[in-house]
């Protein structure tokens, strides 16, 4: 059941993935609302597969990597169609729109974990350490994709080279101004589940802060947003720097969720969730 | 008689050496006694905008005149003869009509159908003929240039959107703002064309227009019309922490503006972004400026980018436009052929009268004694009978059947009527 849900959301964002390119080329109008249209319904897909999966096994299902990226896939799209909806930055579903299929993809690819999930993933907090650090991340990939589109932008306004991108992108204040609203969305999520995780981990295991991998790297990023915004409330940063510094700390996050959870061990990674039986 | 255009203008070009060479005619009245010194050129023009460094003379020996003004133009220190030899052009006679009514009807603009140009030309011609340095040729060719501009321009669409330099800062600043609504814009210098921008950025909702001018009363003014306000240049820095766009058109041979300068100015406005416009020749504002983060430097070339995007809409009206100027051209050049004939009927005129006052004389010394009445009478008679015998063929000199070779109809009167006595051995074994 779940599965045909998943497929359904894929073909939501294939579809939606090809309708902003076509806005993208063309630049009409119709083909961006529709965008967003398809894209919707592929989240209702994605809103019911989760459920359905939720349901099933009784706890938020993040135990597998495949599992996680899918529930990241969804606070992105969600975010994305909020931000759509308040604060229309078309072009920017040009490429969240390729991300959220890629992920879907992604997450029927990788082989489904077999065995009985620790019961550390089983409680109430942890399902709100995961939802707020997942949604900080899906606040953060938009500043980081407007970050790109900034870079670009910036380029060539400053370069005097009005190529294929000079007419597409939108203007530079838009772009920053996404920026800071990403920003100063994500960053309290991610300190939120910064926060509540470690109140997790002081209830269940007797201390706030291991320093494993992925907790040092989370606080590497952490800290690159707090620098940003800080200096962005302050002496005004903005532009060019707060697009790089927002790609910076977005990479390390990346590192973060991926490597740390693949790659480096530590009680945060994956492998570590499922005791094989 | 030849008229010959030589120049430089965005096409041909770079920023730097038109600078270079409007520089070496800071002072118009120098500029024109050393020109009008040489015998080579009999009527002399010369206009800067810009765009565009060109002069038209005319001339009977078109070799020399050539020389003469290379040398003139060679004359700044920093501009090496082969730089000049790559960008300038120079047109002859009817090519030379034929793009100065370009250049006044706003077809070889930087932005086709911007309306400043005409009023640059015509401030360049008040000032030549203050100088005395034109003459019926040229007197005449501008008036035509004045009167083909404005038929252009009300003719064809071609000013619909002719909006140059403010089309293109009103783009851009679109890109870079956003919305141009609530912005503040400050004007340095209050030429026309900064004017133009001006109407431009407040149709477009600008919030408060400041005007710094050296002359504080031209300021005053200006601000009055937009309902901005003056200041002075002395407040430059001061005024650069609330401006988001700034738009510089003084006629100040320095900077007003460097990097250092702007950059501790970014840091007080906590690097809120300011675009900044620099349509002076030479700059005002440092090019080095455009390296700081969040400030966007744009001169008159860049601009150039910009505008080429509203340009399509402007092609057809423009062909329509440079039919006018052709028929034009052609109309003028009649003309100065009809002037190459002046001569020759004069000639003509003067044998017939020689030989009429001859004949007469002959005739008076034969006849004895005659009333003042009879004597009248025979003058008359001589009169009308030449003037009616040379009525046609001045007619047909002055109609010029052959365009493309007029001396030789020339040649033929001035043989058949046997006016050039002398040379009539000459020609006679010529052909």
């Amino acid at each position: 059941m779940a599965q045909l849900f998943l497929y359904l959301t894929l073909t939501g964002y294939f579809g939606a993935t090809l309708l902003w390119l076509g806005f993208f080329l063309v630049q009409r109008e119709g083909y961006c609302r529709w965008g967003a249209r398809v894209m919707g319904g592929g989240l209702a897909a994605h809103t019911l597969a989760l459920i359905q999966q939720t349901w099933s096994v009784g706890y938020l299902p993040v135990a597998t990597f495949g599992n996680t990226l899918l529930v990241f896939d969804w606070t992105l799209v969600a975010v994305f169609l909020l931000l759509n909806w308040r604060y229309p930055i078309k072009v920017l579903g040009a490429l969240v729109a390729p991300l959220a299929a890629l992920l879907v993809s992604g997450a029927l690819i990788l082989p489904p974990g077999q065995g009985t999930v620790s019961p550390l993933l089983q409680g109430f907090w942890l399902t709100v350490h995961i939802s707020l650090t997942l949604l900080g991340y899906a606040a953060l990939a938009l500043a980081f994709l407007g970050g790109i589109f900034y870079l670009i932008q910036e380029r060539q306004i400053k370069a005097k080279k009005f190529g294929f991108f000079y007419r597409r992108l939108p203007s530079l204040s838009q772009l920053d101004t996404l920026n800071y609203w990403c920003l100063s969305i994500g960053f309290p999520l991610l300190t939120g589940g910064i926060i509540s995780g470690s109140l997790y981990a002081q209830h269940t295991m007797g201390r706030f802060w291991s320093w494993d991998p992925k907790e040092i790297l989370t606080l590497l990023a952490w800290l690159i947003y707090a620098v940003l915004l800080h200096e962005r409330l302050t002496v005004g940063w903005r532009g060019r720097r707060a697009a790089w510094l927002a790609i910076c700390g977005f990479l390390v996050l990346v590192c973060t969720f991926v490597g740390a959870s693949l790659w480096l061990t530590g009680y945060h990674s994956f492998g570590k969730f499922i005791q094989q039986p | 008689m030849n008229l010959l255009l030589f120049g430089v203008n965005h096409k041909t070009a770079a920023l730097s050496l038109r600078e270079k060479l409007a520089s070496l005619i800071p002072d118009l009245g120098q500029a024109y006694q050393s020109l009008k010194a040489w015998p080579e050129l009999s009527e002399v023009l010369l206009y800067t905008t810009c765009n565009r460094v060109e002069l038209m003379c005319v001339t009977e020996e078109p070799e020399a005149a050539d020389a003469r003004v290379r040398a003139f133009f060679a004359g700044h220190p920093e501009i090496t003869a082969a730089a000049l030899e790559e960008s300038f052009y120079l047109r002859r006679d009817q090519e030379a009509v034929q793009h100065l009514f370009r250049v006044a009807a706003s077809l070889d603009s930087m932005v086709v159908g911007e309306p400043q140009i005409l009023g640059q030309v015509k401030a360049a011609y008040r000032a030549a003929t203050e100088h005395g340095a034109t003459g019926p040729i040229l007197n005449r060719l501008l008036h035509k240039a004045f009167s083909v501009a404005k038929r252009v321009r009300y003719e064809t669409g071609i000013g619909d959107h002719a909006v140059s330099v403010s089309y293109a800062a009103v783009t851009l600043g679109r890109k870079i703002f956003g919305d141009l609504r609530g912005k503040n814009v400050l004007l340095l210098g209050a030429g026309e064309m900064a004017e133009l921008a001006l109407e431009h950025l407040r149709g477009q909702g600008v919030a408060r227009i400041t005007v710094a001018n050296r002359t504080l009363s031209r300021g005053v003014r200006l601000a009055a019309r937009f309902q901005g306000e003056a200041v002075s240049l002395e407040e430059l820095e001061a005024q650069l922490l609330v401006a988001d766009i700034l738009i510089s058109s003084t006629g100040a041979d320095h900077y007003l503006l460097t990097r250092d300068q702007v950059k501790a100015v970014m840091r007080r406005r906590k690097q809120r972004p300011l675009f900044l416009i620099d349509i002076a020749v030479p700059r005002d504002l440092d090019p080095a400026i455009n390296d700081l983060d969040n400030v966007y430097l744009y001169n008159i070339d860049d601009l150039e980018e910009v505008a080429e995007q509203g340009l399509q809409h402007r092609r057809q009206e423009a062909a329509k436009a440079e039919r006018m100027v052709a028929a034009e051209t052609l109309k003028f050049q009649d003309w100065l052929a009809t002037l190459e004939a002046f001569p020759t009927i004069i000639a003509l005129k003067d044998k017939a009268e020689a030989i009429c006052q001859a004949e007469l004389k002959k005739t008076l010394s034969q006849l004895g004694p005659v009333t003042p009445e009879q004597r009248q009478a025979l003058e008359v008679l001589t009169i009308s009978i030449t003037q009616k015998l040379l009525h046609h063929p001045i007619i047909y000199l002055k109609r010029n059947h052959h365009l493309k070779r007029p001396h030789r109809e020339l040649n033929l009167v001035r043989r058949l009527f046997n006016l050039d006595a002398d040379d009539q051995d000459n020609s006679s074994e010529k052909n």
